[in-house]
């Protein structure tokens, strides 16, 4: 037992390595922050619209229902990437409002009409502003809001199919109850 | 010549010494009033862009890094003290956005979980040199084969018989 004794410093180390190595073999991203405005209530806002004629996006828009709230912007390439999805996702009835996040009212234009729009509303965040109260930190990053406008998830990144079918939708599906 | 030799090292000494690192503050961004521009300066040092992570957004020349430098200045232009700038961007990118990180509860293993180690091996040195200086100063008795040997020898030697076998 005692001759054994000089081996702990060894196993001290593998276990200090093996709780540090867990969340990467889990595959879960280092990058990824918690969003601290969890369970807190959407930032006020009032955005402009794309267009002169359409109407813009306010944070009250956001409540009474769960919906998803999507930061893109058109020089964003994986927001090209899930726009298709979110398309689908818009046609299947799920409410989907846009920020656009430092970008062109033009270019944002031009981007909804090639690949499609899957907004309800977006409202236009010429100098990031908003995104800062949402604390984004990289487009894409979508949120899921309750009925009552409170902010229930983050995605940061693009919404693929996994994440929709695995977590965006059955949590919509479970605050809608 | 040695002279000359001196006043080229002293002008390269000035010139070294006397650049600041400037970060990646655009002279547009930079507020006029010079104290309120080096308490912004402090501030932006602290906190971290998001984007890159292990960099100040006083050093990033990444965009976000650059619009939290500006909201940095207009939170001080609006009367804002550090603290409360720091509070309103910890209310919005929570307490990772601060490049020090705050003692609270969940961070104590950080701060204080080196020096707890320390001391614990510091702890076992010292109990280990215990146990061996313990070990020198009383030798172990000997065993009864070792004794009756050692009395044989002894008697040998007494009897001038202890011849070397070689």
């Amino acid at each position: 037992m005692r001759r054994l004794l000089f081996l702990l410093p060894l196993a001290v180390v593998l276990a200090l390595v093996g709780a540090l190595a867990w969340p990467i073999l889990e595959g879960r991203d280092p990058r990824a922050l918690p969003s601290v405005l969890l369970d807190k209530p959407v930032p006020a806002f009032d955005l402009p619209g794309l267009a002169a004629d359409t109407g813009g996006l306010h944070s009250d828009e956001l409540s009474g229902r769960p919906v998803l709230v999507n930061v893109f912007a058109s020089w964003c390439a994986p927001c090209r990437q899930e726009i298709p999805l979110l398309v689908q996702l818009s046609a299947e009835g799920v409410p989907i409002y846009g920020i656009a996040y430092k970008d062109e009212p033009a270019a944002t234009r031009k981007f909804l009409a090639q690949l499609g729009d899957p907004y309800r509303g977006v409202g236009v965040d010429r100098d990031g502003r908003i995104a800062i109260e949402f604390g984004v930190y990289g487009v894409p990053e979508t949120y899921v809001i309750d009925g009552a406008g409170r902010i229930r998830h983050r995605h940061v990144g693009a919404v693929t199919e996994d994440v929709a079918r695995r977590t965006l939708l059955p949590l919509l599906e479970e605050l809608s109850k | 010549m040695t002279g000359r030799r001196v006043l080229r090292a002293a002008a390269l000494a000035a010139v070294l010494f006397g650049a600041l690192p400037a970060g990646a503050v655009q002279p547009d961004e930079m507020l006029r009033d010079p104290a309120l521009e080096q308490r912004a300066r402090e501030l932006s040092a602290g906190v971290r862009c998001l984007v890159c992570q292990n960099q100040s957004i006083d050093d990033s020349n990444a965009d976000l890094a650059r619009d939290l430098r500006k909201l940095v200045r207009e939170r001080l232009l609006a009367g804002d003290t550090d603290q409360q700038v720091l509070d309103y961007l910890t209310a919005r990118y929570g307490p990772f956005v601060l490049l020090e990180p705050p003692k609270t509860r969940s961070t104590w293993l950080l701060w204080y979980g080196p020096f707890a180690l320390l001391a614990v091996g510091a702890a076992g040195v010292a109990a280990a040199a215990a146990l061996r200086a313990r070990r020198r100063a009383e030798p172990e008795p000997l065993s009864a084969e070792e004794r009756s040997r050692l009395e044989a020898l002894l008697s040998d030697e007494a009897a001038g018989t202890n011849e070397d076998p070689r």
